[in-house]
């Protein structure tokens, strides 16, 4: 089953300038799984050495914020959209290779 | 705030004729208007966001409005930075914004703070207004921002924009959630470079702006449905607003239950821009990636004496339209991972950007996968049209 992930600016570069994608899987851990198995590049902003997700980093399921749901393991259903929203500082402008 | 209606201050006729379109609103008022009249905004940042902000907030009628800021106006901030004017550059955007503002409304008061906000001066700077509007650019005042508000208990009017994406909430509100709940952490500075490479959409810090002053108007006025608990982003060319639900963490380290920040950190070091006291002398090995780094002036001797060189421009394909280094390659950031193999991993390279951030990224990565001979030009581009070749454009 195919769910669209919205992509936020500073991640584009990594999935080809695309501001949403597909993915596949039942669980977010698994849609994010195969996420960054699409787009390589992905993963290290998402992840950290330890495989865990960046702190900075947040995923919302429509409206709701994953770790006040069953974090990675909170289900996917047909027509649920997932946003990654990282954080951003600039009042100006901010981070070009996040 | 003022709260009894009676110690708020009257209105002159001169008052009541300017903020009439307010006044005969009934949801702001005669009473709405006082209110704005006795309350006061800390602008943190006379920039892109805190521009249109101060200016609405003046014309509105706030009564008090401060400015915290130490730069001075340069021609690349009048693309967005709307309360400085072309004959503004050079001069200092306090006293710049100022007179802005007392134009725009000779009946507030405006307070100006040449400084940078710190842990040492935060509380006090803070302590005198209503509301915190942040229109600061980076994670340690961000951070700090956040926890002097929490501290104070005074609501923080938030706001942040990339290119062409804005993100706007209200923080540190008695029963809401502040910025830690939504970030418990800045990213490591490594991932995250600062300002002038990213770029911005001039009207988008305007939309962000403003919705960071009507949330401080409302919370002044005391009328709507403040934006606390809701994260607002803004997506210009897709032209969308999106609400995402936000929590009050009941861990967070400043606001939850059992908090374990309860005075001002060093958040330079926080951010990870300085290292730890104890893990200073860590640091020291690091230093060793000056050998990893050449200058502008090593790379143009080295290249004037033929040495066999492969530059690559990481920044992205319209900053190689504005000027290159003559010989470089592009191949941006984004592309590096899956372009690496154009590259020979025995050869010299060296790679570059705007100011050195991001090429260092690339450096790092290319050394990742087996490259011996990486070299990065320090200062960037900036430098090289510096030191070089004066005769380039410099963004």
């Amino acid at each position: 089953m195919a769910t669209t992930i919205l992509i936020p600016t500073p991640l584009r570069p990594y999935t080809d300038k695309k501001d949403a994608v597909e993915a596949d899987g039942a669980t977010i851990g698994e849609l994010l799984a195969d996420l960054t198995k699409r787009h390589s590049g992905l993963k290290a902003h998402l992840y950290n050495d330890q495989g865990k997700l960046r702190s900075f980093v947040n995923v919302y399921l429509n409206d709701e914020d994953i770790r006040y749901l069953q974090k990675e393991d909170t289900k996917v259903s047909a027509g649920d959209t997932i946003s990654i929203i990282p954080s951003v500082a600039g009042g100006t402008a901010v981070s070009d290779q996040f | 705030m003022a709260t009894a209606t009676e110690t708020l201050p009257q209105l002159t006729n001169d008052e009541i004729k300017r903020y009439s379109r307010h006044l005969i609103m009934p949801e702001v008022g005669v009473e709405g208007q006082r209110r704005l009249k006795a309350g006061s905004v800390l602008c943190i940042g006379a920039g892109g966001l805190g521009s249109p902000a101060a200016m609405y907030l003046a014309a509105a009628g706030v009564g008090r409005i401060g400015i915290v800021d130490f730069d001075v106006v340069d021609f690349s901030n009048l693309q967005r930075q709307i309360i400085h004017g072309t004959p503004d550059v050079g001069r200092s955007k306090l006293a710049s914004a100022k007179d802005r503002l007392q134009a725009i409304n000779p009946h507030i008061e405006v307070e100006t703070y040449e400084t940078s906000v710190s842990s040492d001066n935060a509380l006090q700077l803070f302590a005198p207004y209503d509301v915190i509007l942040d229109g600061t650019d980076n994670f340690p005042t961000r951070y700090l921002t956040n926890d002097a508000c929490v501290l104070l208990g005074k609501p923080n009017a938030y706001g942040s924009i990339f290119r062409f994406e804005g993100q706007a909430s209200v923080f540190a509100t008695k029963d809401g959630p502040c910025y830690r709940c939504l970030y418990p952490e800045p990213p490591p500075p490594g991932l995250v470079p600062s300002c002038a490479e990213g770029g911005v959409l001039g009207v988008l810090p305007g939309v962000i702006g403003v919705i960071q002053a009507t949330e401080a108007l409302k919370l002044i006025a005391r009328i709507g449905e403040p934006l606390i608990g809701r994260f607002l982003i803004y997506d210009a060319l897709r032209m969308r607003f999106r609400e995402l639900k936000l929590k009050k963490d009941p861990d967070c380290p400043v606001c939850g239950t059992h908090p374990t920040v309860t005075k001002l950190i060093d958040y330079e070091q926080f951010c990870g821009l300085r290292p730890a006291p104890e893990t200073a002398n860590v640091s020291s090995q690091t230093q060793s990636s000056s050998g990893l780094e050449i200058s502008a002036t090593d790379l143009k001797q080295r290249l004037d004496r033929g040495d066999k060189l492969r530059i690559i421009d990481v920044r992205e394909p319209n900053e190689w339209q504005i000027n290159r280094i003559p010989g470089a390659e592009l191949i941006p950031l984004g592309e590096v991972p899956r372009r690496y193999a154009e590259l020979d991993p025995e050869e010299e390279i060296v790679v570059h950007c705007k100011m050195g951030g991001r090429s260092a990224k690339a450096a790092d990565f290319l050394r990742s996968v087996g490259f011996k001979r990486v070299l990065n030009l320090k200062g960037g581009i900036l430098e090289w049209i510096d030191k070089v070749d004066p005769s380039q454009p410099k963004y």
